[in-house]
C-alpha cells in the first residue's frame, strides 16, 4: 500500500466538503429525581460555516464556547438539536445506523489527550489495527499488521512500536499513535480536537509539522479545534472564532490575525503574549473585563455585550446578524464599520 | 545590596523504582527585592521541584534535598527547624499554585482560609482578620467581598479562585511570591487578567516574584530575568531581552525557534526540537541536551558543561560553544529568517 491508496478521491473543485447550516446543540438541564427539565445549556446556538476540500479550518475560543461540541456534532457523536451538516453533499445531521457507520470511515478524529484516548491494555499495533478490523477494511490479519507498520512509519514512529503499550511511550509518541489510528480508515476529513495542547513546546512543533505533512500527502481536510491561537495561525488557512455558542468572526487566517474586527477577537488576540520582550514592551494592553457568562442563561442581544468595550444600548436588545465586511471576512457585530 | 533570595547549588533527588532521579541537579540563582524572575522549562525539567525545594515542600520519601543552601534575607532556609520553616511559608514567602481547586480547602469558606493564614502568622484576632480579608479581596479585584468571603471554593470560577490564592499569598505582606504555573489551567483572557493583577500588585507592593512557566510569551511579557531549565539544570540565565534576542544555549535557541508566532504570517514549517526529552534515570556524564543538539562536538560527550558567563554581560550559558553560537547561528540570533539555513549549515 502506498500514498495513493490513502489519498482522497478528487472531487469537483469549489464544492465545500463540509457545510454546516444553522447548527444548534442544546443539552437539557434536569433537576430532581424525576429529571424535570429546567432549562437548556445552549452549547452551540446557530452557527454556519464551510470547510473546503484540502483546507484546514481553525475553530478557536475559550472553554465553554462550543468548539468541541461543534466538532462532536460533525463527527456525529452528538445528534444536533437542529441544523444541517452537509458532508460531501449529504446531510448527515440525522443519519443513523449503517449509514452512520459508513460515514465514520470518512470522518475521523484526533483527541487532545493521548493518555486517555488509547486503551492501556492494548498494544499500539492492536490499537491501530482495531478500527480496520471493525470496519472490515483489511480482514487479513497479516496484511493488517503490515498496514499498521506502514502507518507507524508514516507518522514518524519505528515499526517496533507496534509491540509496545501506551505507557511505554512519551506524550508526543502517543499522539502520533492517535494520528496513525485516525489514518487507518483512509479518512477524507479529520476533526482535530486540541491535538497538541497537552504536549510540551518542543514536541508540539513536531506534531504540528506532521499534521501539515499528512494533509498534503493524503489530501486531507481538517477541522482544527484549539485554544492556542499561535498554533492556529500557523496551521489554518481560515479561522472561525467562537464565543458562547456563536461564531463571532470568520476570515482567512492572516486577515483574522492582522486585522481582527470583532471586539472579542481583538480581546482574545491582545491577551496572548508574544515570545519577544521587545514586542511586548511596545504593546498597549488592557485585559478584557469579566468572565464568560453561563451558556444556560446567556445575555440578551449580543452575547458578548456585557464584556464588550464598544457596546451600545441596542447591543443588549438585538442579536447582531453575521455580516460580510470584506470578501470572505464575516463579523457578527453591529458596531463594526465596513471598511472603505 | 545582597539579593533577597539566593539559591546555591541546590540538589533534589527522587528515589523511584527505575532508579534515582536528580530532579534538580545543582542549580544556583538569585532574586533581588521587587524583581520578577522566570523559571522556564518543559515537563520534567525540574522547574516545579526547584520551587518546592525552596520552601522545603518536597515529600520525603521519595524526595530529598541532598545538597545546597537557600539564603532568604540572609538566613539559610535549609537549616531552619520545621516550626521556623512554617513561619516562613505563607508569611515571608507566599505561594500560588497551578490548580486553585486543589490548593484551596473545599470544606472551608474563602473567608476562613484567608483569616486562618492571618491568625496563624500574624496572631491577630478574628475581627481584625475579617477586616483584612475584605481588604485583600478588594485588592485582588473581587467585587462584593463580604458575600464572597462566605462562599466555598466550588462556588467560584477558576479565575476567581486564582484571585483568592493570590489574596492568601498576599495576606501577610510577603517579600517574595512563588507562582508555579499560576495561569496554565485558565483561559487566555482570564490568564491575562490574573497576570496583569500579579504584575500590578507585585510592582505596587514591592514584592519579588518567581514565576514558573512553560509559556515563553508569559515570560517575555512579565519577567525581568529568565532561567531556562533542562533536565534538572539551569542551562541559560540572564536578562529577558538578552535571552530572547541573543540566546547562547542551543536548547534556548531551539525552543524559541519551535514556537509559532501570533504576530507573524504563517511560515512553511515549524522548526521543532528534534528527538525526545531525556530519561532522567539514564543520564550519562555528558551534556544532557547533546542527543538533540545541532552543535554537539566530542567534548560534549565527555563532560557536562557548567553555567559560565558569556561574552554578553549578565548572561550565562551551560554550553562549551556558548561564545561560538553567535557566529554559528548568525549574529542576529533568533527571529530572523535565514537562521534556519545557518543552523543547517553548521551541522553539515
Amino acid at each position: 500500500m502506498n500514498a495513493t491508496t490513502l489519498a482522497a478521491a478528487p472531487a469537483a473543485p469549489e464544492a465545500p466538503l463540509l457545510e454546516v447550516r444553522g447548527l444548534r446543540m442544546y443539552f437539557p438541564v434536569t433537576e430532581g429525581l424525576l429529571g424535570r427539565k429546567i432549562g437548556d445549556v445552549k452549547a452551540v446556538d446557530g452557527i454556519d460555516f464551510t470547510v473546503r476540500r484540502g483546507e484546514t479550518l481553525g475553530l478557536v475560543g475559550e472553554s465553554g464556547c462550543g468548539k468541541t461540541t461543534t466538532g462532536r456534532c460533525v463527527l456525529r457523536l452528538e445528534k444536533p438539536t437542529t441544523g444541517q451538516i452537509i458532508f460531501d453533499g449529504v446531510d448527515i445531521a440525522s443519519l443513523g445506523g449503517k449509514q452512520l457507520q459508513a460515514l465514520r470511515q470518512r470522518i475521523q478524529v484526533i483527541f487532545q489527550d493521548p493518555y486517555s484516548s488509547l486503551n492501556p491494555r492494548m498494544t499500539i499495533g492492536q490499537i491501530i489495527a482495531e478500527p480496520m478490523f471493525v470496519h472490515g477494511i483489511e480482514p487479513n490479519a497479516t496484511k493488517r499488521m503490515e498496514r499498521v507498520r506502514e502507518l507507524l512509519s508514516v507518522c514518524g514512529l519505528n515499526a517496533g512500536f507496534a509491540e509496545r503499550y501506551p505507557h511505554e511511550m512519551s506524550g508526543g509518541q502517543r499522539q502520533r499513535v492517535g494520528i496513525a489510528r485516525a489514518l487507518a480508515m483512509n479518512p477524507e476529513f479529520i476533526v482535530c480536537d486540541e491535538p497538541v495542547s497537552a504536549l510540551d513546546v518542543s514536541i508540539q512543533a513536531q506534531v504540528v509539522n506532521l499534521l501539515e505533512d499528512l494533509r498534503e500527502k493524503f489530501g486531507l481536510t481538517y477541522l482544527f479545534i484549539a485554544h492556542d491561537l499561535s498554533v492556529v495561525r500557523h496551521l489554518c488557512q481560515r479561522v472561525a472564532v467562537m464565543y458562547l455558542g456563536h461564531i463571532v468572526e470568520m476570515a482567512d487566517s492572516d486577515t483574522l490575525f492582522d486585522n481582527p474586527q470583532h471586539p472579542y477577537t481583538r480581546a482574545l488576540l491582545a491577551a496572548v503574549p508574544v515570545p519577544d520582550p521587545e514586542v511586548e514592551q511596545g504593546r498597549e494592553f488592557r485585559p478584557v473585563k469579566g468572565e464568560v457568562p453561563s451558556p444556560m442563561n446567556p445575555p440578551s442581544g449580543c452575547v458578548f455585550h456585557p464584556r464588550c468595550p464598544i457596546a451600545v444600548e441596542r447591543c443588549s436588545q438585538q442579536a447582531p446578524q453575521p455580516r460580510e465586511i470584506a470578501p470572505g471576512h464575516m463579523v457578527a457585530c453591529s458596531e463594526v464599520k465596513i471598511a472603505g | 545590596m545582597p539579593a533577597l533570595l539566593e539559591i546555591q547549588n541546590l540538589h533534589t533527588e527522587f528515589r523511584t523504582g527505575a532508579g534515582t532521579v536528580n530532579a534538580v541537579d545543582g542549580i544556583s540563582y538569585s532574586v533581588d527585592a521587587g524583581e520578577t524572575v522566570a523559571i522556564v522549562g518543559e515537563s520534567g525539567s525540574g522547574k516545579s521541584v526547584s520551587a518546592l525545594s525552596i520552601l522545603r515542600l518536597i515529600p520525603d520519601p521519595p524526595g530529598r534535598i541532598t545538597q545546597g543552601a537557600v539564603l532568604f534575607a540572609g538566613r539559610d532556609l535549609m537549616t531552619l527547624t520545621e516550626e521556623q520553616m512554617r513561619q516562613v511559608r505563607g508569611s515571608d514567602i507566599g505561594m500560588v499554585f497551578q490548580e486553585p481547586m486543589t490548593s484551596l480547602n473545599p470544606v472551608l469558606t474563602i473567608g476562613r482560609q484567608i483569616t486562618e493564614t492571618l491568625e496563624q502568622h500574624r496572631g491577630v484576632d478574628r475581627a481584625t482578620a475579617q477586616k483584612r480579608a475584605e481588604e485583600l479581596l478588594g485588592l485582588v479585584g473581587i467585587a462584593d467581598p463580604i458575600r464572597r468571603l462566605k462562599q466555598y471554593p466550588h462556588q467560584l470560577s477558576g479565575g476567581m479562585r486564582q484571585r483568592i490564592m493570590i489574596a492568601i499569598a498576599l495576606a501577610c505582606d510577603p517579600k517574595l511570591i512563588i507562582a508555579d504555573e499560576p495561569t496554565t489551567a485558565l483561559d487566555v483572557t482570564i490568564q491575562a487578567q490574573i497576570l496583569e493583577l500579579m504584575k500590578d500588585l507585585t510592582h505596587r507592593l514591592g514584592i519579588a516574584l518567581i514565576i514558573i512557566t512553560h509559556n515563553l510569551g508569559v515570560v517575555a511579557r512579565y519577567a525581568n530575568r529568565v532561567n531556562v531549565m533542562y533536565a534538572g539544570r539551569i542551562v541559560e540565565s540572564g536578562p529577558a531581552k538578552a535571552i530572547y534576542h541573543t540566546p547562547r544555549h542551543p536548547y534556548t535557541i531551539a525552543l524559541l525557534r519551535s514556537v509559532p508566532r501570533l504576530d507573524r504570517p504563517r511560515q512553511a514549517r515549524l522548526d521543532p526540537v528534534e528527538g525526545q526529552p531525556p530519561d532522567l534515570t539514564r543520564l550519562d556524564a555528558g551534556c544532557s541536551f547533546r542527543p538533540r543538539c545541532r552543535f554537539a562536538i566530542a567534548a560534549c560527550a565527555a563532560s557536562r558543561p557548567g553555567l559560565q558567563a558569556t561574552s554578553n554581560s549578565g548572561q550565562s550559558a551551560a554550553c562549551f560553544r556558548a561564545d561560538e553560537i553567535v557566529a554559528l547561528t548568525g549574529t542576529t540570533g533568533i527571529g530572523v529568517t535565514g537562521t534556519g539555513a545557518a543552523l543547517a549549515g553548521a551541522t553539515a
